[in-house]
C-alpha cells in the first residue's frame, strides 16, 4: 500500500528522524507512537505530501505520489478544516464531495456516525467530539484505501471510540490500510512503530 | 465548481467582505475631497486616478482571509488532497474573490468617480475598466495572500507585496479615464489593462500554489 525508504525529516534545525523505513500492506494498521514532538505528525504530513523530506522516498503501490495523494488517501489531522460559521450539513457536503463521495456515501456516513440531529446546527455549536465525528464522515463517505489519522480519537467518548474502531476494522477487512499517530492503543489490531526510536 | 461555490458563500457570509470593501471605498471617496480642500474644480482633473487608487486600496481589505483561515483551520490540507491541483484552487479562490468583492466594488466605482468629479457620461467606461481591473486586483491579491501565508501580521505584508503590483492597473485604468476625458480613444489603455490581467491570470496560479505548498510544510 505504502512504502517508506530511508526517510529523513527535519524541521528547521531540528532533526526529527533519520533513515526511517517501513512498509504498510493492505489490511494492515500501524500505530505511530513516540513522545510529544517526536515527529509523528510530521511523518504523517510528509506521507500526505505536505512536508518535503530532506532525504528518502515515499511510494504508493496503486499510483504515483501525486495521483495517490489526490485520490487514494484520507488525511484527518488535529485540525478538522470545518468552518465554524457554516452549518454542519454544508461542511459535510463540501468535505465529502471534495473527497469524491456521492450522495449515497454521504447518507451512509450520516447514518453510521449518527449525524442527522447535528446537520442543521452551525459547526461552532458542536462539541469537540461531535466535530470529530463530522470530520470523520468524509472518511466514511468517500472510500479511499489509505487513512492517515493524527490522534483520531482524542475528543471522542468511549462509545464513539469503540464505534470508530469497528469502522476502522471494516476498512481493514476491505483491504484498506491505516497509519495513525496515537498515544493510546488503537481499537484494532495494529503494529506499533515508535518514531522516537528511529532518530 | 464545488470549491468555487463554497468560496463564494464564505466570502459573502464571513464578516461582510463585500459590504466592508464597498463601505471603505465610499469613505475614501468622501474623505479625499475633504482632504483636498473641498474644491471640486481642483479635484476634477485627477478624479479618475483618485477613483482608481481608492478602488485598489479597497480591494486589499479582505485578502488576508483568502488563504489564511484555511491554513489555520486545516481546510487547506483537505483542499490540497482533493481532485483539483492547487493551481486551479488558487484560480477558483481568486475568481470567487473577484465575484464577491471585486464586482461589487466595480459597481460602486461609477458612483465614486462621479462623486469625485468625473463627468457622468464616463460612468460606463468607469464600470468596464473597474470590472477588468478588479479581476486583476483579485488575481494579484491572491498571489500576495498566498505569499504572506503563515507570516505574522500577514495583512500588512499582503499590502506591502500587493501594492507595487497594483501600480500597472492603476496607471492603465486611470489612463483610460483621462484619455476619455481629453476626447481620446481609451481603447489602448484598456488593452494594456486587459493584458496585465491576462499576465496575472497566468502567473498567479503557479506562484500562488508554490507559496501555499511552502506554507503547508
Amino acid at each position: 500500500m505504502i512504502s517508506v525508504t530511508a526517510l529523513t525529516v527535519s524541521r528547521g534545525e531540528r532533526l526529527l528522524f533519520r533513515d526511517l523505513s517501513f512498509h504498510v500492506a493492505s489490511g494492515e494498521a500501524v500505530a505511530l507512537t513516540g513522545a510529544n514532538g517526536a515527529g509523528k505528525t510530521s511523518l504523517l504530513r510528509t506521507l500526505a505530501g505536505f512536508i518535503r523530506p530532506d532525504a528518502g522516498t515515499v511510494t504508493f503501490s496503486a499510483a504515483d505520489p501525486a495521483e495517490a495523494r489526490a485520490g487514494h488517501l484520507h488525511w484527518l489531522g488535529h485540525l478538522d478544516g470545518l468552518k465554524t460559521g457554516r452549518r454542519a450539513r454544508e461542511e459535510l457536503a463540501f468535505q465529502a464531495r471534495w473527497a469524491g463521495a456521492d450522495a449515497d456515501g454521504i447518507a451512509a456516513a450520516v447514518d453510521v456516525l449518527a449525524l442527522e440531529p447535528l446537520l442543521d446546527l452551525e459547526v461552532r455549536k458542536l462539541s469537540a467530539g461531535q466535530r470529530r465525528r463530522l470530520a470523520f464522515a468524509r472518511v466514511i463517505a468517500a472510500p479511499r484505501p489509505l487513512w492517515l489519522l493524527d490522534e483520531p480519537f482524542a475528543p471522542l467518548d468511549a462509545r464513539w471510540r469503540a464505534a470508530l474502531g469497528l469502522m476502522m476494522q471494516a476498512h481493514l477487512d476491505k483491504g484498506g490500510a491505516i497509519l495513525a499517530a496515537v498515544h493510546d492503543p488503537l481499537p484494532v489490531a495494529a503494529r506499533a512503530l515508535d518514531i522516537g526510536a528511529g532518530r | 465548481m464545488i470549491l468555487f461555490r463554497r468560496e463564494l458563500a464564505l466570502a459573502w457570509s464571513g464578516g461582510g467582505g463585500p459590504l466592508l470593501a464597498c463601505g471603505f471605498f465610499l469613505c475614501l471617496t468622501v474623505l479625499i475631497p475633504l482632504a483636498a480642500g473641498g474644491d471640486p474644480a481642483g479635484l476634477r482633473p485627477i478624479a479618475g486616478g483618485v477613483a482608481w487608487l481608492a478602488l485598489a486600496l479597497s480591494s486589499i481589505l479582505s485578502l488576508e482571509r483568502l488563504f489564511e483561515r484555511d491554513l489555520e483551520d486545516g481546510a487547506l490540507d483537505l483542499i490540497a488532497l482533493g481532485p483539483a491541483p492547487l493551481e486551479l484552487v488558487v484560480l477558483a479562490k481568486a475568481k470567487a474573490q473577484w465575484l464577491a468583492v471585486g464586482v461589487p466594488l466595480a459597481l460602486t466605482a461609477p458612483v465614486a468617480a462621479i462623486t469625485l468629479g468625473l463627468p457622468p457620461a464616463q460612468a460606463p467606461l468607469v464600470l468596464l475598466s473597474a470590472l477588468v481591473g478588479s479581476l486583476g486586483f483579485a488575481l494579484t491579491g491572491a498571489l500576495g495572500a498566498a505569499l504572506a501565508l503563515g507570516s505574522k501580521r500577514g495583512g500588512l505584508l499582503i499590502a506591502v507585496v500587493v501594492l507595487p503590483l497594483f501600480i500597472p492597473p492603476v496607471v492603465f485604468g486611470a489612463g483610460a479615464l483621462e484619455r476619455a476625458t481629453n476626447g481620446l480613444d481609451p481603447a489602448p489603455a484598456l488593452a494594456f489593462l486587459a493584458a496585465w490581467v491576462l499576465f496575472a491570470a497566468v502567473v498567479t496560479p503557479f506562484a500562488g500554489a508554490a507559496a501555499i505548498r511552502n506554507a503547508q510544510g
